[in-house]
């Protein structure tokens, strides 16, 4: 079914959805991968200040291609999120409420999604180009020294995704894999 | 005696450069032309949506020269070198790196390469690619270029498999390794097989099997009939596009196969989304 939302997410949007909606979101989220997630990670675990709010938002796993002249941002497609599964749980137990990225997630972030109340949206892999035309504002807001790794804030329009896993803990990639 | 051509450095600088950039923007026809037909085929309406994605997608990095994927990959380069050709004005090492240098900066592709696995900092340039050489008859240099992203190169496996194994052996090591990457490989994927050879030998055959044409099947028949039932086999699985559901799991099944030693039966399976992206020009 096609949805509509915007973020930042609230509780009654979240419980709303259900794995294999179609989701268009508009609005601000944040972009942040593998070099990104280990930082925050770290400094949530030493008690120090992470460079965004968390709370209600979604992070997108993506590390852009650079943008030509006149672009908001180069290629823009989901990178891997099981390499993000170690930092997770955490993430959400400090108020992160979505997530953006393709593939599989383990138990531990399955279960942690449940517990917050959060979800997991999947974008097309390899779908770059695409997924660059519905990003209207992009910012580099913390860890520039990592290049493509870097933390932005994106503003988004009709971004479109996938609930692969939702707030109950129903995990679309499951569902298929048991009834083919 | 018979005289050596030469080929000058700067002209396998500018060619690296133009193809790494190229490769990144419009895929090879015939990769193309199974995604856009596979779309049209698709019954299952989720992964349906996924494959119209993937065409418009296409459309848009080829008209506006943005990159396909944001994973412009690793460069792999195999060079087949004429053993009659000089190569004149460097290294040809050092001629290929520079070749991605310029490549991937001008072109506005990502670097994503880390000069030591464990300190991880990233080289900046996407210096190293990695060169297989070949050395062969004849006064042309031969290059193919093909950036290989990692989302799918992580879910690639290779397998030891005992002689007794045989081909259902084969078989099941390519499924169990199809099933295992799911969504992770950003189906509809390509899969190309490595039988024979030893540990690295398969591994290598694996990935140059990816750079062949897709209607282009072995032409050992005992091959080509192993790459015709895998990929229906593949499709059966019912991952389809994104992982989403439907019966586009693979695009390809490409196998390149070699003599083995009488103990082993070597089976590399390397993975590829359907980014799959090979240039390929002489010299």
């Amino acid at each position: 079914m096609d949805k509509y939302i915007s973020t930042p997410l609230t509780n009654e949007v979240i419980e709303s959805l259900q794995v294999g909606d179609y989701v268009y979101i508009t609005g601000l989220i944040y972009a942040a991968r593998d070099a990104a997630h280990k930082r925050i990670f770290e400094a949530i675990l030493e008690g120090k200040e992470i460079p965004l709010d968390l709370n209600n938002n979604i992070i997108y796993y993506l590390g852009p291609t650079p943008a030509r002249e006149g672009q908001v941002i180069g290629s823009s497609g989901p990178t891997t999120s099981s390499r993000m599964d170690k930092y997770t749980p955490l993430l959400l137990d400090h108020g992160l409420k979505g997530m953006i990225g393709k593939g599989k997630r383990n138990q531990e972030v399955i279960e942690a999604i449940k517990k917050n109340k959060a979800i997991y949206f999947a974008a097309t892999g390899g779908a770059g180009a695409l997924l660059s035309k519905k990003i209207k504002k992009s910012k580099v807001i913390a860890y520039e020294d990592l290049g493509p790794e870097a933390i932005r804030e994106l503003y988004v329009e009709n971004f479109p995704v996938v609930v692969v896993i939702d707030s109950y803990g129903n995990n679309l990639y499951q569902i298929i894999n048991q009834s083919s | 005696m018979r005289s050596m051509r030469i080929i000058h450095t700067e002209d396998i600088i500018k060619n690296i450069k133009e193809m790494c950039i190229e490769a990144n923007v419009t895929l090879a026809s015939d990769v193309e032309e199974k995604i856009i037909k596979a779309s049209s085929e698709e019954r299952v309406s989720l992964g349906k949506q996924i494959l119209e994605q993937l065409c418009e997608n296409l459309e848009i990095a080829r008209n506006e020269f943005i990159p396909i994927c944001q994973d412009t990959g690793m460069v792999v380069v195999f060079l087949k070198v004429g053993q009659n050709i000089y190569i004149q004005g460097g290294s040809l090492e050092e001629a290929v790196n520079e070749g991605i240098r310029q490549g991937y900066q001008q072109g506005y592709l990502r670097k994503s390469i880390v000069s030591d696995p464990i300190i991880r900092e990233n080289s900046n340039d996407n210096t190293p690619g990695i060169i297989h050489y070949e050395i062969v008859s004849g006064d042309c240099l031969e290059i193919t270029v093909a950036p290989k992203g990692f989302g799918s190169e992580n879910m690639s496996q290779i397998y030891m498999l005992k002689p007794s194994d045989g081909v259902e052996g084969i078989k099941k090591a390519v499924i169990d390794t199809v099933k295992n990457a799911g969504p992770n490989a950003c189906p509809p994927i390509v899969v190309g097989v490595g039988i024979g050879g030893n540990f690295e030998k398969c591994a290598y055959l694996a990935k140059k099997a990816l750079t062949r044409n897709l209607n282009k099947r072995s032409h050992l028949e005992h091959i080509k009939r192993l790459e015709l039932e895998l990929l229906e086999e593949i499709n059966q699985l019912g991952i389809g596009p994104g992982g989403l559901g439907g019966r586009t799991t693979a695009l390809g099944v490409n196998i390149e196969s070699f003599p083995t030693h009488i103990a082993g039966l070597p089976v590399a399976i390397n993975i590829c989304c359907h980014v799959n992206r090979h240039v390929t020009r002489s010299l």
